[in-house]
């Protein structure tokens, strides 16, 4: 056997193994899901059974799972659009138009997320009651906007710087505006960055458990608070409790998995280098 | 000759250009995103540092300014440095996991191998599932010390299971952490390998350089940057963990696995003490801060 092919095998049992360890967890619990609850603590735990939908039946009756769903997806998206319009500018500006306190508002940005939000969460609260925007779609929807928007400006920021100066100063060269050279350079090298710069807030806000749990409850409630509603079971509820598991990450993932490919391109930078 | 006629451009062109470029001017664009996390951070830290001087329970009637009270009742408490250092620790010790295994995985999932796509989009499923989650999975049916998976495993083997979140507490909370932290890890260090000169580690190897090598004097220096955005998110993250606690130890055995959010929420959240809680705020606010100053300052001035 040649080494390389050797090595290739190697990697390929090293590859996978590492992969199904990563896994693992996730695939446990999808089973679970699937199983009575009778069949979830059996010992030795079962690979193979009687599949049942049961589960998710009765998930639904206790939890609106679509309507937690569809505010999960409502907070997540708008969030991350209206974060990225305000975001966007500032970044551009800081990147080619960097003055000498670029690197200050930088940092001060990035240090608002060093305010724990267990820290800061009554005055929230009070400023919510206040504002009449307690559990309601836009109170979170401002929320998680907030606390996203120091890492999106950071990610477009350095996005934006490598975009080479060379081609920048091509253009110029060549006589072109600055509207010109955003409409015809950076916008298009630019949206890659934008693209996995959007994703991961996404999925960060698609995950954000905090402060759904705290304030909201029945009308805006996100997937991560109707999961936190079965944490604490009387007894064992193993099963309901993948299966509400399950209901609540899988559009998140199937998600993330459509998108990886732009994640990745989108952190490469594609073909410019 | 040709060449000469168009390349230095004549003085005056120049410096109109650069005119042009001055006059874009940056503050309509930086206005919105300063304005609003102004107020973000303002508002807040102001409400928080006003309540931490007043008495007020939600449940009592409010006794008005009360001073320095809830910083002594806090600061006098005989639990808070090992708080502090669990914190700390959980900082530390996850920063370290995730970044080594992310090394590790990175340089691995670079290589060509057989189902190489598949085996990535499996690496980094773990990053798509919310912490409550991820701890309720590991807590129940992974970790549970009688029907647990690795109960199980070990009974087959004949060993007594481990009964994690009662002898290894801390430890259980950082393999959670780091098994939810390291798909990230490794998706931003793999991206940054792919871009890496292929042309360089060819020559090092003509040159004689074993893998070894070449990974500690071109791949790793190539991941410095990287590298140093990875610790600097994830210790915003790391000091902020918050549902693993929550959801599986509660913080203890003792105070075992209480990091200072939780330390806040049990204590005075939970006791609905506005004003001890406001007070556990601004005391995280300053210690954050500080890891921010001694720790992420120096890794952001590199960027």
């Amino acid at each position: 056997m040649r080494p390389s092919t050797r090595w290739l095998i190697v990697r390929t049992i090293l590859g996978w193994l590492v992969a199904l360890v990563m896994a693992f967890p996730v695939f446990w619990m999808a089973l679970a899901a699937f199983k009575t609850e009778l069949d979830a603590i059996a010992s030795p735990p079962l690979l193979f059974f009687t599949p049942t939908l049961e589960n998710f039946a009765e998930m639904n009756e206790r939890v609106d799972y679509i309507a937690h769903a569809w505010n999960s997806i409502a907070v997540a998206f708008f969030s991350t659009a209206v974060a990225i319009l305000v975001a966007a500018p500032a970044a551009y500006s800081m990147a080619f138009h960097p003055t000498r306190r670029t690197k200050d508002i930088l940092l001060w940005m990035l240090s608002t997320k060093f305010m724990p939000a267990v820290g800061v969460l009554v005055p929230i609260y009070l400023i919510l009651i206040w504002a009449g925007l307690l559990d309601t779609r836009t109170g979170l929807i401002i929320i998680t906007l907030m606390a996203n928007l120091p890492l999106i400006i950071w990610m477009l920021y350095s996005y934006f710087k490598e975009v080479p100066g060379e081609i920048l100063e091509a253009s110029r060269m060549d006589g072109a505006k600055p509207l010109q050279q955003l409409v015809h350079l950076l916008i298009p090298m630019a949206a890659p960055g934008v693209a996995s710069t959007a994703l991961l807030a996404i999925i960060l806000s698609w995950n954000e458990s905090f402060w759904c749990i705290n304030v909201t409850a029945v009308n805006s409630g996100t997937l991560a608070l109707a999961i936190a509603s079965f944490s604490n079971p009387e007894g064992f509820f193993w099963a309901k409790l993948s299966a509400a598991s399950l209901a609540s990450i899988a559009p998140i993932m199937v998600f993330g998995w459509l998108t990886q490919r732009q994640l990745v391109r989108g952190l490469t930078f594609g073909a410019v280098k | 000759m040709k060449i000469e006629a168009h390349s230095p451009p004549p003085p005056g062109v120049q410096r109109g250009w650069l005119k042009q470029q001055r006059r874009v001017r940056t503050w309509p664009l930086m206005a919105p995103a300063v304005g609003l996390l102004l107020v973000w951070m303002i508002v807040p830290l102001v409400l928080t540092l006003w309540y931490s001087f007043q008495g007020y329970n939600l449940l009592s009637p409010p006794q008005g300014f009360v001073g320095l009270d809830n910083y002594v009742y806090l600061l006098t408490d005989p639990g808070l440095p090992q708080v502090v250092w669990n914190t700390l620790a959980i900082v530390v010790l996850a920063l370290s996991t995730t970044i080594g295994f992310g090394i590790l995985f990175a340089v691995l999932y670079d290589q060509p191998f057989l189902g190489r796509g598949v085996a990535r989009l499996l690496v980094i499923a773990p990053f798509f599932v919310m912490p409550t989650v991820s701890a309720l999975v590991w807590k129940n049916l992974l970790m549970h010390p009688v029907y647990g998976l690795f109960a199980w495993v070990s009974r087959s083997f004949g060993i007594a299971p481990i009964d994690w979140f009662a002898d290894h507490p801390m430890m259980a909370i950082v393999i959670i952490i780091s098994w939810e932290w390291i798909p990230f890890v490794t998706l931003i260090l793999l991206t940054s390998l792919q871009s890496l000169d292929r042309d360089q580690v060819e020559a090092a190897r003509m040159d004689g350089a074993g893998p070894f090598a070449t990974f500690f004097f071109i791949t790793l220096p190539h991941l410095g940057r990287p590298i140093a955005v990875v610790v600097m998110l994830e210790t915003i993250f790391f000091l902020s963990v918050y549902a693993e606690i929550l959801v599986t130890t509660v913080g203890g055995p003792g105070l075992e696995t209480t990091n200072i959010p939780f330390y806040i929420y049990s204590r005075a959240l939970l006791a609905y003490d506005v004003g001890g809680a406001s007070a556990g705020g601004i005391f995280a606010i300053v210690i954050a801060n500080i890891v921010a100053f001694f720790f992420v300052r120096s890794i952001a001035r590199q960027l």
